[in-house]
């Protein structure tokens, strides 16, 4: 079959979720209003609350809320065939990740540009500011540990790739100095940082001596080691985890404008040229699908680990924390959040499906396909390798020799799981010093001490679990970890908008539903990695450090169920928590149409 | 044919720079916040009496204030200070 279908039939779902349904839950359920003054206008500041043109935001939203975990997942979650990957990310994009993104906006739009956390916080009082103080530290947690191993993963595969990625960072640096002193366009310094990036990344491809090849080094695959003992790729995996979160040290510790922010801005250029490039490719390529629809020699069942396995991609809880972190502030009219959310939520969509047709169109066959995803355990090793492939197949449509390609992929990857890392080992600290003030440890709210213990953690995490072949071979194991703590975030946006509407007199199934799916999908997931995978009760080892976190978001996911049970038979105390804000739609000064 | 040809390139020149504000949005806020408080430091500094501070160099600071009357309002105001604390400058 061509994969040109695949990808038609899906964009024609999305279309159909953009111009109906979107429209119905704009008009129907969130009761978009264009006379409602928004915060950009009401608490205008010229910094965080600017109203910005509804395209322009969108396509800030958009590139901050993709990056690599829309890829990651989906390619692992190959192992059960396209057919399970592409359902859930199509009618996940439409029916969930479309109505959370967009909600989340109008949720925090209502409530004077309020993040989620402080919404919780409002609603359901200080437990739910814990409770999702906690979350978002596991979540992030998972996060540095996934990235770092992603990261290290690519290094060893792709030595190419090193040179070019690092050639990023000073001329970030550079690019945040000159805006800082001489303000004006960045198109131009980054675009040319593009082409030094681009043009470095040919040369390495072609140019053995200019890679980075530690496992080459340190003898060869299988070649022992003076380093602790170890065999050359996982002594590599070791050495590259170090110089990261060394990295990650000071890139965190120092101000966004300096090295994060550009960074970003050479970022979001990239996934719009990748993201343009792949598509031209599969339209002009053609390619046919070779992977299976189903894989019949799983032997995990998809059901429910697909559902935790994609987050990104179909339903993602950290888009809630952009959308009403930043993306509220500078809506300038109510109905933009249709296009800032909604479309957002498809553009990301749009990466996962892609995703899915370069790893389902890389293989001579479903011999090839066995070979590669031949379990759960060695999809998690090959499935971002195989993305790097099939996507350097694909751009090989536009004329890219497919040995460049594969470097550029590799690069962009890893430039998309650097910038979060740095941003997220900066939220870590930040969580741990709110928590280290909320329990009265003080010194946590230190920048170096809550930075020591964030790189620490994710250190623990990223070098503890073994996934057999040794050192960095156990990072698969984390990611259905990262995917169930993002999801039990959307859990508790859906949950807060399904209040919402409810206390509107307004149908709240649209959210209520996603939410018990989630949740249910998570506690059942959960529950089965817990108990017979991590315990050491079945027939694998026991994962203390697997079993410690499981069993702790199993215990926060049950819990939002509960606060939601009880928040929804006692009516009286959502009246109560009204937002007079929420119930002006015209205020002086504000916006008419 | 020349009219058409500008306006072609006054649409891709509208375009690129949408496509450019989209892409600094993030880093725009941040640049200005940065500085902002530079200002704010500088502010301090020029204006310490305000907070209470003794101002060795206010005789040549003073040749500075009407060049800086208009930041000083948005400073006052930034510094939780509703009107001016000082009585020589009557901003507001």
């Amino acid at each position: 079959m061509n994969a040109v279908w695949l990808a038609v039939a899906t964009l024609a779902l999305y279309l159909f979720g953009w111009l109906w349904y979107s429209r119905y839950l704009a008009e129907r359920l969130y009761g978009l209003d264009p006379r409602f003054t928004t915060p950009a206008h009401r608490y205008r500041d010229g910094i965080d609350f600017v109203p910005t043109n509804k395209w322009v935001l969108w396509g800030h939203h958009f590139t901050s809320v993709a990056g690599a975990a829309p890829i990651v997942g989906p390619a692992i979650a190959m192992y059960w065939g396209w057919g399970p990957a592409l359902a859930w990310v199509g009618l996940g994009t439409v029916f969930a990740a479309g109505v959370h993104d967009f909600g989340a906006l109008v949720l925090s739009v209502r409530h004077r540009g309020q993040s989620v956390g402080t919404m919780a916080d409002r609603i359901i009082g200080r437990r739910a500011k814990l409770l999702f103080l906690f979350i978002i530290l596991i979540l992030i947690l998972m996060v540095n540990a996934v990235f770092a191993w992603v990261i290290a993963k690519l290094f060893i595969s792709n030595p190419a790739a090193v040179l070019p990625v690092a050639l990023q960072i000073p001329m970030a640096l550079w690019m945040g100095r000159r805006i800082l002193r001489r303000g004006g366009s960045l198109l131009v310094p980054s675009l040319v940082a593009l082409a030094v990036m681009y043009g470095t990344a040919v040369l390495t491809s072609r140019l053995e001596w200019l890679q980075i090849d530690l496992v080459g080094w340190l003898g060869g695959e299988g070649a022992s080691t003076a380093l602790l003992g170890l065999e050359a790729t996982p002594a590599s995996f070791l050495i590259w985890i170090v110089v990261l979160l060394g990295y990650v040290y000071i890139a965190s510790t120092l101000p966004v404008w300096k090295l994060l922010q550009p960074r970003d801005y050479i970022n979001a250029q990239q996934l719009l040229v990748g993201l343009g490039i792949l598509y031209a490719g599969l339209f002009l390529l053609q390619p046919a699908v070779t992977a299976p629809i189903y894989n019949t020699e799983a032997t995990t069942p998809w059901f429910p680990l697909l559902f935790i396995t994609i987050a990104c991609g179909a339903i993602s809880g950290f888009h809630a924390l952009v959308a009403s972190g930043t993306s509220s502030k500078q809506l300038d009219r109510e109905p933009d959040a249709r296009t800032v959310g909604y479309l957002g939520a498809l553009g990301e969509g749009a990466l996962a499906l892609i995703t899915i047709i370069a790893v389902a169109t890389l293989f001579a066959g479903p011999g090839e396909f066995l070979e590669s995803y031949s379990s759960f355990a060695a999809a998690g090793n090959a499935g971002l390798g195989n993305f790097v492939e099939g996507a350097s197949q694909l751009a090989g449509g536009v004329g890219i020799p497919p040995d460049i390609a594969a470097t550029i992929v590799a690069l962009i990857i890893v430039c998309f799981a650097a910038t979060t890392l740095d941003s997220a080992v900066r939220l870590l600290r930040y969580i741990i010093g709110e928590l280290g003030t909320e329990y009265g440890v003080h010194p946590l709210a230190r920048r170096h001490v809550g930075t020591s213990l964030a790189i620490g953690l994710t250190a623990l995490l990223v070098l503890v679990p073994d996934g057999g072949k040794g050192l960095g071979s156990g990072g698969y194991l984390l990611w259905p970890l990262f995917g169930t703590s993002n999801q039990l975030l959307a859990g508790i946006t859906l949950m807060l908008l399904s209040l919402w509407l409810y206390r509107k007199g307004r149908n709240p199934l649209p959210t209520l539903v996603p939410m018990l799916f989630l949740l249910t999908m998570t506690i059942w997931a959960m529950t089965q990695q817990v108990v017979f995978e991590w315990s050491g009760l079945g027939a694998a080892e026991a994962e203390w450090l697997l079993f410690a976190f499981g069993a702790a978001i199993l215990g926060f996911a049950l819990w939002i169920l509960l606060e939601a049970v009880r928040l929804f038979r006692r009516r009286d105390e959502l009246e109560a928590l009204r937002d007079p804000a929420d119930e002006a739609p015209e205020l002086e000064g504000g916006y008419r149409e | 044919m020349s009219e058409r040809s500008e306006g072609w390139r006054a649409r891709i020149a509208r375009l690129l720079e949408g496509y450019d504000r989209m892409l600094r949005l993030g880093h725009e806020a941040e640049i200005r916040r940065e500085l902002e408080e530079r200002d704010d430091l500088v502010m301090l500094l020029l204006f310490g009496e305000a907070m209470g501070l003794p101002n060795p160099v206010s005789y040549y600071t003073l040749e500075l204030y009407p060049a800086l009357i208009e930041a000083y309002h948005d400073w006052h105001q930034r510094m939780g200070m509703e009107r001016s604390p000082l009585d020589h400058i009557r901003c507001c």
